[in-house]
């Protein structure tokens, strides 16, 4: 019991380690948010793409001495708004266009990234500096994520019936492609977010494991919120504790943790999770299970 | 003379060089249910999507109860049930929170249900006989209360123009009888249904009148005067003793 008290008092100690739990935890909660729209709607891919994609403006930003935030959400929302470009004005299917915007961007930033003097920054841009974020990335990631939660606790209604039927909210009057684009805004605004936790490579995880894995633990979608962010937090939380104690990457250390929740999940869960459904399979052997 | 609920005027839609819909032009009164009869490829789902308003049409004009589509949308009129596979059943949704979807457009900006809401909710849920069943997850269903789950939403948020595409596809006899049940209730309120269906059999029992749609309106006009062999040669490419065309 002391050890343990003892594993989390001693790092919180550390004024970098207050930080960095700070900037994990809040990064956590905000992608957990956005993560459930983005495993029910299946737009994991967008979410990868618009991550790589901000990669030149985070380094314009460095180069110029901007707030990196002001570069990535200018690549983020610009290149989601190329992907539409493309896959309306030509015959290549949604994915291709994905897939050529996001990396045609991240080859952009790769070149750019020749021009800065340090290969240290260039390691903070793609895996994450939690432990040496600046005030001013505190407050820039402060007022994005309470900007974000804001917008959400008042449109989480629409945004979810967005998800499930967009026809409908068309036949109501509501105008989905408004809502798609709100959707997209939040999206590139939590990817900004969550670079400074985890880096580039690594904000996809954050944006699509915690909710796929409360998608796993429930049918409700007010819990599979909770859950999600429940998830998140404890991963941000004990990633950056795990990765103090073992010296190792804190972001590598929190997408293991949320990688774990996913495979507790995935072999446990109640209903969905394989171990269960295994055991039903063979408790009613001969008879034919449905997947689902 | 009575405005009519679903007027259609010479609607011709087209994507790219694909003619989808040509000089379109019928007309449903209030409290009527009217099939939609045609083959895949027919415009059916052509016509909903122009009637909606998800889709301008080049030439032509729709109205619904006198509005036009975008007008009438913001008034609730149109009431939407989707075809089946249009859907996410696994979608962590609630047959309660489908039906609240209806209410939507009677809410304040955060859509937070208030009373009115529910009640009008518990009462859709009470007429399509789904109250038992309202807090279970969307595709926990069968095939017929996915259906009325989805009527249900429309009475709920007071459609006076239903729009239900196939609802009949992967029902069972009993649940379709169900179903006929609560769509006839509704034409009773006074209520109009644009029905398209493969179904051609199921046509005469429920159907007030019916359209056979062929990019053009081949026929127009009670059930069984539009289900004659000739048309459905026509139109289907069967005879009218197969019964069901594919």
């Amino acid at each position: 019991m002391e050890a343990l008290v003892e594993w989390f008092a001693v790092p919180f100690q550390f004024d970098f380690m207050r930080r960095a739990l700070l900037v994990s935890v809040v990064a956590g909660a905000v992608c957990a948010v956005l993560s459930c729209w983005m495993t029910l709607i299946g737009w994991s891919l967008l979410a990868d793409a618009v991550s790589h994609a901000v990669l030149p403006g985070v380094v314009l930003s460095y180069l110029f001495g901007l707030p990196f935030a002001a570069g990535a959400l200018v690549f983020g929302a610009g290149s989601v708004a190329l992907i539409g470009v493309v896959r309306r004005t030509s015959r290549v299917k949604a994915d291709a266009a994905t897939g050529i915007v996001f990396t045609a961007m991240f080859a952009i930033g790769v070149v750019l990234i020749s021009r800065i003097p340090s290969d240290t920054d260039l390691m903070h841009i793609l895996f994450g500096n939690v432990l040496g974020v600046s005030d001013a990335d505190i407050a820039q990631i402060l007022v994005m994520a309470a900007a974000t939660l804001l917008v959400v606790l008042f449109k989480h209604r629409d945004i979810t019936l967005f998800a499930f039927d967009p026809t409908h909210a068309h036949a109501i009057g509501l105008n989905p492609r408004r809502l798609e684009a709100l959707l997209l805004g939040l999206l590139s605004v939590t990817v900004v977010i969550a670079l400074q936790a985890v880096g580039i490579i690594m904000v996809v995880a954050m944006m699509i494991i915690p909710g796929a894995t409360a998608y796993l633990l429930t049918d409700r979608f007010e819990r599979m919120l909770v859950i999600s962010v429940a998830v998140s937090v404890g991963a941000s939380v004990l990633g950056t504790y795990a990765s103090f104690h073992l010296n190792v990457a804190t972001g590598g250390t929190i997408v293991v943790a949320q990688a774990l929740a996913f495979t507790l999940a995935y072999l446990f869960a109640p209903r969905q999770g394989v171990v269960w459904r295994g055991r039903a399979r063979t408790a009613r052997a001969g008879e034919t299970v449905p997947a689902r | 003379m009575t405005e009519a609920a679903v007027a259609v005027d010479g609607v011709t839609v087209r994507y790219g060089d694909v003619l989808a819909l040509e000089d379109v032009a019928f007309s449903v009164p209030a409290g009527r249910i009217c099939g939609l009869l045609g083959t895949n490829g027919s415009g059916k789902s052509t016509l909903f999507r122009t009637v909606i308003g998800m889709l301008t049409p080049e030439r032509g004009t729709v109205r619904l109860h006198g509005h036009p589509p975008a007008r009438a949308r913001a008034r609730g009129v149109v009431g939407y049930v989707p075809q089946a596979e249009q859907v996410d059943w696994a979608f962590p949704v609630r047959v309660v929170d489908v039906v609240m979807m209806g209410r939507y457009g009677h809410m304040g900006p955060t859509r937070r249900p208030r009373a009115a809401d529910r009640a009008a909710v518990a009462d859709a849920l009470e007429r399509t006989g789904l109250t038992d069943l309202a807090h279970r997850q969307i595709g926990a269903l069968s095939g017929g209360q996915r259906k009325r789950a989805f009527v249900a939403r429309g009475i709920a948020q007071g459609a006076r123009v239903f729009l239900l595409d196939e609802p009949f596809a992967g029902v069972d006899k009993g649940s379709e009888a169900t179903i006929v049940e609560v769509l006839r209730g509704m034409r009773d309120d006074g209520r109009t249904l644009l029905v398209s269906t493969h179904d051609l059999a199921s046509v005469p029992d429920f159907c007030d009148e019916a359209v056979l749609l062929q990019q053009r309106v081949v026929a127009h006009g009670r059930p069984e005067e539009v289900l004659t062999p000739q048309r459905l040669l026509a139109a289907f490419g069967v005879g009218a003793g197969t019964g069901r065309a594919v």
